[in-house]
């Protein structure tokens, strides 16, 4: 994890057991780009070091509970522990890593950034993501990447079932089996694009990706079977066009 | 949204404290569900004898005749004693038909549970204020279950109030909503449950006393209502000699488990669970979706 926590480094330190959750999540939103701070005890509180908008190093010792860096635009929240619901929550930017568990919908709606899990994730992993890139180091739980739109999953063990259920274009990166594709989902060939992204990513994720080679996994994808229209609509449209204009060359045609 | 908690002790080294690391759990799942609270416990007992508690909202019952009636019922000593609105009735006399009778004859009470083992209260209001009006602190045993609730499917009242138990010392707590409650209910009224609620939970509690007094085990009985409850649920049960946890296929309400070598405990966050000793080491993990668990005292 390349926090700048450096000895001396910390420039904040949060006791969650002395000081409110408000006070650290308002000194994390006044900080300046370059800060670190350290969080100790949050017993699985909700909403830890939510909404950051500097460029800053927030580590946090012990479990969180629901939505943990949640709305993360800039900078880097490293959790040493595991964390409930909603962990990264629509991240903009920015890195979020755990060393431990999550529960469900980790990195659900992400834009982008990384999110990095070491342990487990569990149910819809990665749900409604906008092209956040989720690093899972074990399992996802079922109807991970549920209508995914962009970005990548990756999963170093296995998926559970419903992987991918109507997933747009985002793609999927699973190391071990998955029980179950959800509808729409389907396996694709990986090519050396693919695997130079994979590669990227577990590099990134490091050590939660360390000893793993992205020529172990498969790719998935969506089959696009369950977009709003259908290609036969599309040809439709451009047959009623096509006779629209013939139709009308041949008046063009009968006037000259 | 409902907090439920549940602590399983799979070692003597925390029974003396049952109570207490119960009433923390819960305090921490009041913001989940501050309308009403309740818990049950499960002690050793004693064999053969019967508890049963009983709750008389909103009216005075006076206790002493209703034992003496019991005693004539069941052609055997009754004894009672009072706990706020409560009453714990015990005998070594058939709890099944002390429970029937009360629920027939005595008006304005509920009966919440019979068992050898198990003890029953619930409150209306702050869950703190349940947790130290009947004296949760103090409780000692094997297993408790505890609830927080934001009331959904019934009205915001005592007997709408968590856990929920209609069988012998198995009770259920809930967060979640059942949409095929009544239909269920009155299949269940045919075959033997009789019920002192509208609410969607009791008739959960009803069918797994429905299935284990039919002879199935508890793994049994949850298998069933995978595929005879049709809803929202996370459960935690509490049988005799055992604990268990059930979550429906979906598994949209939440629920973390907690094990070390000496408990075992559930919660709906794991801020409930934080504060046990030696939560720091524990194993963490979020209950599968249609996946029973379950721990015995007998394993």
């Amino acid at each position: 994890m390349r926090l700048h926590l450096e000895p001396g480094g910390v420039t904040g330190r949060f006791d969650l057991s002395a000081v409110s959750r408000r006070e650290l999540n308002q000194a994390l939103h006044d900080a300046s780009a370059g800060e670190s701070f350290e969080v100790v005890n949050p017993r699985g509180a909700h909403a830890v070091a939510c909404g950051i908008t500097a460029d800053i190093d927030v580590v946090v010792r012990g479990s969180v509970g629901y939505y943990c860096a949640g709305m993360h635009q800039r900078g880097r929240v490293l959790v040493e522990g595991n964390a409930s619901t909603g962990l990264a929550e629509n991240i903009m930017s920015g890195e979020v890593r755990i060393t431990g568990n999550a529960t469900m919908s980790a990195g659900a709606t992400g834009c982008g950034g990384l999110v990095v899990v070491g342990g487990n994730a569990g149910a819809r992993c990665g749900i409604s993501m906008k092209g956040v890139d989720i690093v899972v180091g074990g399992d996802v739980g079922h109807m991970s990447a549920f209508m995914a739109q962009a970005g990548n999953l990756v999963v170093c063990g296995d998926a559970a079932a419903d992987l991918g259920d109507s997933i747009y274009e985002a793609q999927i990166f699973v190391r071990g089996d998955v029980e179950s594709l959800g509808a729409d989902c389907i396996e694709k060939e990986m090519r050396p694009a693919h695997t130079e992204t994979l590669s990227r990513l577990l590099a990134a994720a490091s050590p939660a990706g360390d000893g793993v080679d992205a020529s172990e996994f498969r790719r998935y994808g969506s089959a696009r079977r369950l977009y709003n229209f259908t290609i036969d609509d599309v040809d439709a449209a451009a047959r009623q066009a096509r006779e629209r204009s013939e139709g009308e060359r041949d008046a063009r045609e009968a006037a000259r | 949204m409902c907090g439920i908690v549940g602590l399983f002790c799979k070692t003597e080294t925390h029974r003396h404290e049952l109570g207490r690391l119960t009433a923390v759990m819960l305090r921490e799942m009041r913001d989940r569900g501050p309308d009403s609270a309740g818990f049950a416990s499960y002690d050793a007992g004693t064999p053969d004898r019967t508890r049963i508690t009983v709750l008389a909202e909103g009216v005075t019952v006076d206790w002493g005749p209703v034992a003496a009636a019991l005693e004539g019922l069941l052609a055997a000593e009754v004894t009672v004693r009072a706990v706020h609105d409560h009453a714990v009735f015990a005998t070594d006399g058939d709890g099944r038909a002390a429970r029937q009778w009360i629920i027939d004859n005595v008006a304005g009470a509920t009966v919440l549970s019979y068992g050898a083992q198990i003890e029953l209260y619930k409150a209306v209001g702050d869950p703190d204020l349940a947790a130290e009006r009947y004296d949760l602190a103090s409780r000692t045993g094997t297993h408790a279950l505890a609830h927080t609730r934001m009331a959904t499917e019934s009205a915001v009242t005592t007997n709408g109030s968590h856990p929920f138990a209609t069988g012998a010392d198995t009770c259920l707590v809930h967060n979640g909503s059942l949409s095929n409650h009544n239909r269920l209910r009155r299949f269940l009224e045919g075959h033997g449950e009789s019920f002192q609620t509208e609410n969607d939970s009791e008739v959960a509690a009803g069918y797994l006393a429905w299935r284990l007094r039919s002879g199935d085990t508890i793994s049994d009985a949850l298998e069933g209502a995978l595929s005879d409850l049709d809803g929202f649920y996370t459960f935690a049960i509490g049988v005799a000699d055992g604990f268990a946890i059930l979550r429906d296929p979906i598994a949209c309400k939440p629920a973390v488990v907690a094990e070390t070598d000496d408990w075992v405990a559930m919660s709906s966050e794991y801020r409930a669970i934080a504060r046990l000793p030696g939560a720091a080491d524990a194993e963490v993990w979020e209950p599968e979706p249609a996946r029973i668990y379950t721990w015995s005292l007998a394993a």
